[in-house]
């Protein structure tokens, strides 16, 4: 941990990051596990080295997934830290994005990482905990979901809030089923655009904040979605009086290299694969809305 | 039984209230019980009521011919429905559908206008109470139309 910051992002240990093998550069290669279509356009993928152990991450990290032939993206890691393979889930918005939605069991990818910083899950024990997600922000916090979750007595109340498009948009349906089932855990779903057929809530994922019940002076807020939505949920966390220092963002640019060294992700003074994609929010307050960065 | 005053006094919307401001409010109230599916108001109608849930969920529609009804928003427990009474000619924009068993405390609009009109006080405290929402409501519908989670 940084000095004089009781709360911070951090980095995987030395031994583990992809920065600091012998090449940061070269792809390993995974096989396509299992495959699960989420929604029309976003499929789940597991992915275990076809050689070798399954480097280790923590909750926020993202990996580059390789197309062969297509080219390199990177996605979120969003499984458990404890389960055999990488797990992603990637919505075809694009042709590399795509062309990985529409690998089959079996195939063959190329894969660096993890990188990045992650998730205070560590540091934010003790506290109340929001997690606020946007639409397919849910994935890249479920890992924290799932370690917040398998260390329950070590947290406050826990709040997961969840907007999306509308409902046959719903990320991870199942799970969220699950989660709501759970006793100390409150969760709330909400879309932006549904008919009378949806019995649940209409309207935008910050104002399901107004409604949890936390301590402002003692919460952690873990916000990943579209920059919009997490400008209004930053507002909305500071109307309800939790400090800047306590709210972290999960960032997104164009990463290339992932180590720092191309510049493709610069981000004011950081580098999004970097110094990121996990940042405390008064880290970066001062250039969030600036519209050239 | 408890009075309307002291129940107003519990609410958010009514934190800060004076004595005698949450008297002169609750004078202008009467509880209301709404079943899941029935509805607050329809669009159109006169507004002369806004309410403010204590239990439930209510609905914000519009309906288009042939279609099934839009639900604009949401709203829960210590929200406020309906703005449309503050604004001139009071008539409803949308329809509002309790989701579920909904308890709601209505305060009659023609009767807090005239006392807002007769104390400008207890007018501006109720400026200072529904301004933030309405404005947050527009920030929120801003978002919506955005279509944030929609493929760019």
């Amino acid at each position: 941990m940084r000095p004089g910051c009781r709360f911070s992002t951090s980095t995987a240990s030395a031994d583990l990051t992809a920065a600091q093998q012998p090449d940061p550069f070269l792809p390993r290669l995974y096989r396509v596990g299992r495959v699960r279509r989420e929604l029309v356009d976003t499929t789940t993928l597991e992915l275990a080295p076809l050689d070798g152990s399954r480097p280790t991450f923590e909750p926020g990290q993202f990996n580059m997934l390789y197309a062969f032939g297509v080219g390199e993206v990177a996605i979120s890691i969003s499984g458990a830290a404890d389960a055999n393979s990488f797990i992603h889930t990637v919505r075809d918005v694009g042709a590399v994005s795509g062309a990985i939605a529409k690998l089959k069991a079996g195939a063959t990818i190329g894969l660096r990482g993890p990188f990045g910083t992650s998730w205070p899950v560590v540091s934010a024990q003790g506290a109340d905990v929001l997690l606020v997600a946007g639409g397919l922000g849910l994935a890249p916090l479920r890992p924290a979901i799932y370690h917040v979750l398998a260390n329950r007595p070590r947290y406050g109340r826990v709040a997961i809030l969840f907007g999306s498009r509308q409902p046959k948009d719903l990320l991870y349906r199942r799970e969220l089923q699950q989660w709501r089932q759970r006793l100390d855990v409150d969760i709330e779903i909400t879309v932006d655009h549904a008919d009378a057929n949806w019995q649940g809530n209409v309207g935008v994922v910050p104002a399901l904040i107004r409604r949890a019940t936390f301590d402002p002076r003692d919460t952690i807020a873990l916000v990943c979605g579209p920059e919009v939505m997490m400008r209004f949920t930053v507002s909305t966390l500071r109307d309800a009086g939790v400090s800047t220092d306590r709210i972290y963002l999960a960032m997104e640019r164009n990463m290339k290299c992932a180590v720092g060294l191309c510049g493709h992700c610069q981000f004011g003074p950081t580098f999004v694969c970097k110094d990121g994609p996990v940042m405390r929010f008064d880290k970066i307050a001062e250039i969030f809305a600036v519209r050239e960065i | 039984m408890e009075g309307l005053d002291h129940i107003l006094a519990e609410q958010p919307f009514f934190a800060g209230f004076s004595a005698e401001h949450s008297q002169l409010v609750a004078g202008c109230a009467r509880n209301h019980r709404y079943d899941a599916g029935e509805y607050l108001f329809r669009e159109g109608g006169p507004a002369n009521e806004f309410f403010l849930i204590r239990h439930g969920q209510v609905a914000l529609e519009l309906v288009s011919p042939g279609q099934k009804p839009i639900v604009i928003a949401t709203l829960s427990e210590g929200e406020i429905v309906g703005a449309s009474w503050l604004v001139a000619p009071y008539r409803w924009m949308f329809d509002a559908r309790a989701v579920a068993l909904t308890r709601a405390i209505g305060i009659d609009a023609a009767c807090l206008r005239g006392k807002c009109e007769a104390d400008h006080h207890l007018g501006y405290e109720m400026m200072k109470r529904f301004l933030p929402i309405l404005v947050k409501r527009l920030h929120a519908t801003r978002l919506q139309i955005l279509d944030v989670y929609g493929k760019r």
